[in-house]
């Protein structure tokens, strides 16, 4: 039990270091220290650095919390079978 | 009917609708007062969440700090949504398997101690109190603007609004009248935002109008608005004003107290597993997004609107709206060159926030007794809280939707109110009567403490509403920097380490808080002269340096626990046991 629990974990963790790695480049990364750069390419009526900075990272990180909860809800039959429900209290 | 008809008969109608959902669904027990009994459905919470978090400062004031910011703006757009994967990712799930009923709660069982308790409780009353400040300013404008009354009679109607559902209904109550709230906002956010984006570029999207050519043009919004910017003597609007180590840390400093703030995390509190705690963290960042992706457009279209409609009209031709504003005092004119024309320009137009005399000057505006600033050549004070209240007028659309906005901004404000006099409340309650200071107390009694502290709560936010700080977003974004400063690096440590201990979770905090706070003080008030870059610490602005204090905290906090004993076997136990869904 206790190294399934361990287990359980380290592949959460892992599971946390991918997404929060995306999380800090679209924002971080291509929104603030990239910006500029990125801002000789066009998207429409955009430079890319300032869509990124003001539209771009939002989307996205609606997306990894959407990935998220899928690779957990995945994670947990994984470990714990279907019906995890602990108590509602 | 006028604009002041609909304004009341809009607002009207959402107040009853509140005070409805109060009155069915009042708390019965402390689980209900403090966390709806844990029964909301996470897409519901998910609404209530995006209601309690959009507060008057995402929507009367951000689109305006954006539309003077430009690209620089984005800090608060990434900063209040980015918030939202650390949160779902890092603590929310973690916090709901923990299963109590506050933020204080959790700090005091996991480190072990009360006065771990007692100083989540201060840095939490601090916080939500700072935030508060912001709300109930909000609720002053809207009320004073567009249904004429005065801004102290606005306030007090909005606290007995609050006053009724916060301490009748407690976290259910409020639950689920953020909902409507939610609802009532984000439709008052888009109607005119849609209309404005297809007047101005004919795409009915704002988030893609924003990126669009002008009507009847091949010139793209947003290349005009930077030739527009370059020729008042503005920096182009998509470029970077401030360095990036400063918005790399405001955006830093507003993601982590996001994510550290009492009154969101509460929420997550609500709903019955942990895997709907991250449902609802993820419904709740796509009802953020909705407004959050609009306001740039919003800020865009209000900027390029603004200047077509005032830049080198005669002020007695000026349009209505720049009158009304004037009237409240959100706008000054300083005919600088005496030809009674209006010209707008980079530099501040005056000496600080405009001062009137009782007299009307030659062309009919309101005369001001502040220093003019004869440096450069602009002559209107315009206050960025306005741009979004004021941007249906300036874009001439019809006054139901003026009305619209008024109800909406209220709901912003509103909703968010509540949610912080609940933390705060339950918090005297919970945290300091019944785990600390009175533990023999009755469920009971418990509740009607609840309910005394939402009431002292409310009228203290009342007394803030009516002696406002500063303006609302900036306030607001100091309890950013306090949260993050604070709550963000114990919590997450309370989950991700079992060596932290006691003695490092108080030290902790308790120099995150005085370092943050002693820099904020000593530059937004005592030395207001020396607030800029050059005497910056490596030049990180007030409004940044919450990261700074996240990063002191968490050192202070490690090194204090290595050289102390480690966390008890039962804390470690409790640990493994927040880890597993």
């Amino acid at each position: 039990m206790k190294s399934s629990q361990d287990s359980y974990w380290k592949e959460n963790l892992r599971i946390l270091l991918f997404l929060l790695l995306i999380w800090f480049l679209v924002s971080f990364g291509f929104g603030i220290l990239l910006s500029d750069w990125l801002d000789q390419f066009q998207l429409g009526g955009f430079k890319l650095g300032f869509w990124f900075a003001q539209q771009g990272s939002i989307y996205i990180f609606i997306i990894l919390i959407f990935i998220y909860i899928h690779l957990m809800n995945k994670l947990d039959k994984k470990y714990f079978g279907k019906d995890n429900s602990e108590d509602p209290n | 009917m006028d604009v002041t008809q609909l304004t009341y008969l809009f607002v009207g109608l959402s107040f009853a609708l509140y005070i409805g959902i109060a009155f069915w669904s009042r708390a019965r027990s402390t689980n209900d007062f403090y966390v709806a009994g844990k029964g909301v459905n996470p897409v519901a919470n998910g609404m209530a969440t995006a209601a309690d978090w959009m507060s008057a400062a995402s929507f009367i004031s951000m689109a305006g700090l954006i539309a003077f910011l430009g690209k620089d703006g984005s800090v608060y757009l990434m900063g209040w949504t980015g918030g939202y994967v650390v949160l779902a990712l890092l603590l929310a799930p973690y916090l709901r398997k923990f299963g109590r009923f506050t933020v204080p709660d959790f700090i005091g069982e996991r480190y072990y101690s009360k006065t771990a308790r007692l100083v989540a409780v201060i840095c939490l009353i601090f916080v939500s109190f700072t935030y508060v400040a912001g709300q109930m300013r909000g609720v002053g404008i809207v009320f004073s603007r567009f249904l004429e009354v005065d801004i102290n009679i606005g306030v007090i109607i909005g606290m007995i609004i609050v006053f009724f559902y916060a301490v009748l209904g407690g976290m259910k109550g409020i639950t689920y009248t953020q909902v409507a709230q939610y609802c009532v906002l984000i439709f008052a956010y888009l109607v005119p935002a849609i209309f404005i984006s297809i007047l101005i570029t004919g795409n009915p999207f704002p988030q893609l109008g924003f990126g669009d050519t002008l009507v009847g043009t091949n010139t793209y919004l947003l290349d005009k608005l930077d030739l527009v910017s370059i020729d008042l003597g503005f920096a182009p609007y998509t470029e970077n004003v401030k360095s990036k180590i400063d918005i790399f840390c405001i955006t830093a400093a507003l993601m982590f107290g996001t994510a550290g703030l009492p009154h969101v995390i509460v929420r997550f509190f609500t709903v019955p597993k942990v895997r709907d705690a991250r449902k609802s963290a993820g419904y709740a960042l796509i009802f953020i997004a909705i407004l959050y992706t609009t306001a740039p457009a919003v800020a865009a279209f209000a900027k390029i609107n603004f200047i077509d409609s005032i830049q080198n009209k005669s002020y007695e031709s000026s349009p209505e709206w720049f009158k009304n504003w004037e009237d409240i005092g959100l706008i000054a004119w300083q005919d600088k060159n005496a030809d009674g024309i209006i010209q707008y320009s980079s530099g501040n137009a005056i000496d600080g926030r405009p001062q009137y005399s009782d007299q009307r000057g030659t062309n009919g505006e309101r005369i001001l007794t502040n220093q003019i600033v004869p440096s450069n050549k602009n002559e209107v004070y315009i206050d960025r809280d306005i741009m979004v209240l004021a941007n249906p007028e300036i874009a001439k659309l019809p006054s139901w939707v003026i009305a619209l906005v008024a109800a909406g901004g209220l709901a912003a404000a509103l909703s968010t109110a509540a949610g912080l006099l609940l933390v705060i409340s339950s918090s005297i309650s919970h945290d300091l009567l019944k785990k600390t200071f009175r533990p023999n107390i009755t469920e009971k009694q418990e509740l009607f403490y609840a309910r005394s502290a939402a009431a002292v709560a409310i009228f203290i936010a009342g007394l803030f509403g009516i002696y406002p700080p500063a303006f609302v977003a900036q306030v607001v974004a100091f309890a950013f920097g306090l949260a993050a400063s604070t709550f963000f690096p114990v919590l997450f440590m309370g989950i991700f380490s079992k060596r932290l201990n006691k003695e490092g979770a108080i030290a902790g905090m308790i120099s995150g808080l005085l370092f943050t706070l002693s820099y904020i003080i000593y530059f937004k008030f005592l030395n207001t002269q020396l607030n800029n870059a050059d005497f910056w610490f490596l030049s990180i602005s007030p409004e940044g340096i919450g990261f700074v204090g996240m990063i002191i905290n968490f050192l202070v906090a490690i090194i204090v626990s290595t050289y102390t004993k480690p966390p008890p076997q039962e804390v470690i136990a409790m640990v493994e046991d927040i880890r597993q869904p």
